[in-house]
């Protein structure tokens, strides 16, 4: 919100009105993807009652974890104007290369080299999209394509040595603590807050904006473009790491499709939560609504008995009516 | 009266924000019409009303006394109404003949107002991103003429327009003068205004404040009208007086020697000195775009040399130049703006502009640093959590703030008062004075001849590449400028320059 001090002339009344009605405006978006969450959970309460339960949330929530964890970098990625295609495949990398090296390399060490080859990829793309200018698009598709080729061949290679998903990320990805808190949330909370506070607060949160709005204006300001997209792909390629290790630990197996059906829903789960395509305007939070609507969305699905194509119609109309409906509001 | 146009009690609000409150318009066939309002007056909201492009709240719109029933392009089309907007409307990725096509505008007379506006040599296959501002100007008010309208409007016609343009701009829309034709023209250019048009209407604050015969003395009635009573007097004397600047030798903060960049600047040297204001003036596409995208580190020179406070400094991004001091107000406000983003973040963007201020910001030192800049411009922040939702005026005085709250030593600033209010330019040049006494050095570019003389120490006159005259203000009137600008100064030196610029200088009459 806009701390600025109203100039003299104009009444304070008018300035506080103006001020009001735009808060408004933005808390309400957000207001009304919870209601329609709300509505969506109370829908399936309906169709199967004494399903909503302590331990359906907790379920729930440990499935919203890895998507929530990918919609978290693909929300960094496109308030710049950009997308990272390549978030699936960086998932499925990391938990599959993670889950392969468990056995020879210790778990922390395994769990470590899956995230460094997500850094990895995320960096090879911030050249890309940074340094060489490809566009977002055509430099991450392309990546995802190298990534799930060298995986393949890895598969190969490695076969001697059998998937093993450690303990501990088995733990974190699907157990719970005291009943029903699911424990991926000692990933996802600090990462969501991180992710919020640092949007709102730090100088790089600043930037991700402004070079999405405008990046001939953040250019001329002095800021160097290129660093700032260098990052913002690291960043996502991490982010998407911890989310494939985490789904690893959530089926407890890891394949190399291990998250390859993320990848359209974590762009759907920013988009519905009103992040801008083109930069420049959104947030996290709204990312995390969507990727809880999403989830819930399948379950209600998964539960009404519909044949597959049906869901899968159902499914898409919800997302388009849902990203409309927020252009509206947003439009005026 | 023979009413062509009659607007009356047109309202329309974005939201909380009011453009409009109560506006009347009525113009009568045969006549030009001004239409004239501070920055957020109103002007361009009615304009978009006028042409079907906005639809108002409340209001009767009437063409030759019949209602205007629904808003759209289309419609008022149809019935006879063209317009030139304030913002180019060619599609940049189009050369002009696809333009053209996609507009369904008549080729012939096109063409034909084309070669009255001096542009008969433009090869309409150039795409239009490639053509410069004044010519995709020119290019929108020959489309618009084409349509063969009975009301022509014109939004800040002249605004980015050179001189020897704008009268030839003038000249043709004086001659669209006839019994059944009418044209709205909008420009902050009273001068302009007294010379071409026969009313105005004064709008103010979004409501309809008076009708003036345009004739002796107008001029006055409508700045007065313009500013509301009492605020006119104050803005009259707060016009700014240079002061002789503390001009003690030494050394010049930034010293330009023979500096040579793209197609059109050849060889540019002169001094800017710490407190002064230094005016450049050209007409356009002399260089003077050139000259100052490489002192803001946003293009490389070809050749020739720059030094701040005596060293000599090669800048490979805009970051350099602004860690030696060196800021920039490009012309275009859309270059420098985050128009989705706040006041706020947009003044305060230059704070984050290096990893190492990446991390944790200190909001209260930002609230503090933002808000003084923001009191010290008078910014309207209103509309302040979008940009875009200022008005011109309001927008530009942002893209100041933002240097002024970093810190400024040297501001280059280029034409930063076109198509604003007499008001907020008057502030401007004040504001630019005061830098100035502070000890800030300015170099400021400007289409209006009179600011020099109005804001500056010294001016450096260019002309196909080169510096033809260097000024002091007192010297500096507008026949002066004018003809140097042509180069039609002999003067020394600059003499064996101009010849040579004479050939370069390309479709300059």
């Amino acid at each position: 919100m806009s701390a600025t001090k109203p100039a003299p002339s104009p009444s304070a009344t008018m300035v506080r009105c103006a001020q009001d009605w735009r808060r408004r405006a933005r808390e309400q978006t957000i207001i009304s993807l919870l209601i329609l969450l709300v509505a969506l959970v109370a829908l399936l309460d309906v169709i199967r009652p004494g399903m909503v339960s302590l331990n359906w949330i907790s379920s729930t929530l440990l499935y919203a974890a890895p998507l929530g964890i990918l919609a978290a970098g693909q929300t960094l990625v496109m308030l710049t104007g950009g997308i990272d295609l390549s978030v699936a495949a960086v998932a499925t990398a990391a938990g599959y290369v993670m889950a392969s090296q468990a056995t020879a390399q210790g778990d922390a060490r395994a769990v470590f080299f899956g995230l460094g080859i997500a850094a990895a990829v995320g960096l090879v793309n911030g050249i890309g999209v940074g340094v060489l200018r490809v566009q977002p698009l055509i430099m991450t598709l392309g990546m995802s394509l190298v990534v799930a080729g060298f995986l393949t061949v890895y598969q190969v290679l490695a076969v001697a040595s059998a998937a093993a998903v450690p303990g501990f990320v088995t733990a974190v990805g699907s157990g719970t603590s005291l009943g029903f808190i699911p424990n991926s949330l000692v990933l996802w909370v600090p990462i969501a807050a991180l992710v919020i506070w640092g949007l709102r607060r730090s100088g790089y949160g600043r930037l991700l904006y402004a070079v999405g709005d405008n990046p001939t204006a953040a250019r001329l300001a002095g800021v160097r473009v290129w660093e700032v997209l260098v990052v913002d792909y690291v960043l996502s390629g991490l982010l998407a790491g911890i989310a494939g290790i985490d789904l690893a630990g959530l089926t407890s197996t890891a394949t190399i499709d291990l998250g390859n059906s993320f990848l359209l829903p974590s762009i759907a789960a920013v988009v519905i939560g009103g992040t801008s395509i083109f930069g420049g305007r959104g947030g996290y939070g709204g990312s995390i609504v969507g990727a809880l609507i999403l989830t819930v969305l399948v379950s209600l699905l998964t539960i009404i008995d519909a044949p597959e194509p049906f869901r899968q119609v159902l499914y898409g109309a919800i997302i388009l009516g849902v990203a409309a409906a927020y252009t509206r509001v947003v439009n005026e | 009266m023979n009413e062509l146009l009659e607007a009356t009690g047109i309202a329309k609000a974005y939201g909380a924000v009011v453009a409009l409150r109560n506006a009347n318009l009525s113009v009568r066939a045969g006549e030009i019409h001004a239409l004239v309002g501070a920055n957020g007056a109103g002007k361009s909201t009615l304009v978009k009303i006028l042409t079907g492009a906005v639809r108002p709240d409340r209001g009767v719109i009437r063409i030759r006394g019949e209602v205007l029933g629904t808003h759209s392009p289309a419609e008022a089309r149809r019935i006879g109404i063209a317009s030139v907007y304030q913002e180019p409307a060619l599609i940049p990725d189009l050369d002009v003949q696809s333009n053209l096509q996609l507009t369904a505008t008549p080729s012939g007379p096109f063409r034909r107002w084309l070669s009255e506006l001096g542009l008969e040599d433009l090869d309409l296959r150039t795409v239009a991103r490639d053509l410069p501002l004044p010519v995709l100007r020119v290019l929108d008010l020959a489309r618009a003429l084409a349509l063969d309208a009975s009301l022509l409007v014109l939004d800040e016609m002249t605004a980015a327009l050179p001189a020897d343009l704008t009268e030839r701009v003038m000249d043709v829309v004086g001659r669209q003068r006839s019994d059944t034709r009418a044209v709205v023209f909008i420009s902050h250019r009273l001068t302009e205004i007294s010379a071409l048009c026969d009313r105005a209407t004064v709008l103010r604050d979004g409501e309809t404040v008076g009708v003036v015969d345009v004739g002796e003395g107008s001029e006055e009635a409508m700045v007065g009208l313009m500013l509301g009573g009492t605020v006119a007097e104050a803005a009259r004397e707060g016009a700014a007086t240079p002061t002789t600047a503390a001009r003690a030798g030494g050394t010049p903060r930034v010293a330009v020697r023979r500096l040579r960049a793209g197609t059109k600047l050849h060889d540019v040297s002169f001094e800017l000195h710490a407190g002064e204001v230094l005016g450049v003036v050209a007409l356009e596409g002399q260089g003077q775009d050139e000259l100052f995208r490489v002192l803001a580190g946003a293009q490389r020179p070809a050749g020739g040399e720059i030094r701040v406070d005596g060293t000599v400094v090669r800048f490979g991004h805009p970051s350099d130049a602004i860690r030696a001091g060196l800021v920039y107000v490009p012309a275009d406000r859309m270059e420098a703006l985050l128009v989705q983003r706040s006041v706020r973040e947009n003044v305060a963007l230059p704070f984050v502009n290096t990893p190492l201020r990446w991390g944790a910001i200190n909001m209260r030192r930002e609230a503090r640093l933002v808000d003084a800049a923001i009191t010290r411009l008078r910014i309207d922040t209103r509309a302040g959590s979008e940009v875009r939702r200022l008005s011109g005026g309001n927008q530009q005085k942002v893209t100041i703030a933002r240097w002024i709250a970093a810190g400024v030593r040297t501001l280059l600033c280029f034409d930063p008062t076109r198509g604003i209010d007499i008001g907020t330019k008057r502030e401007i040049y004040a504001l630019l004075r005061e830098l100035a006494a502070a000890g800030a050095a300015v170099l400021l570019y400007t289409s209006e001849l009179e600011e020099i003389q109005l804001a500056c120490d010294r001016a450096v006159v260019i002309f196909g590449g080169q510096v033809v005259a260097q000024l002091p203000a007192a010297e500096a009137d507008e026949p002066t400028l004018l003809r140097a600008a042509y180069g039609l100064l002999a003067n020394g030196s600059a003499a064996a320059g101009s010849a040579s610029a004479q050939a370069t200088a390309g479709g300059q009459p």
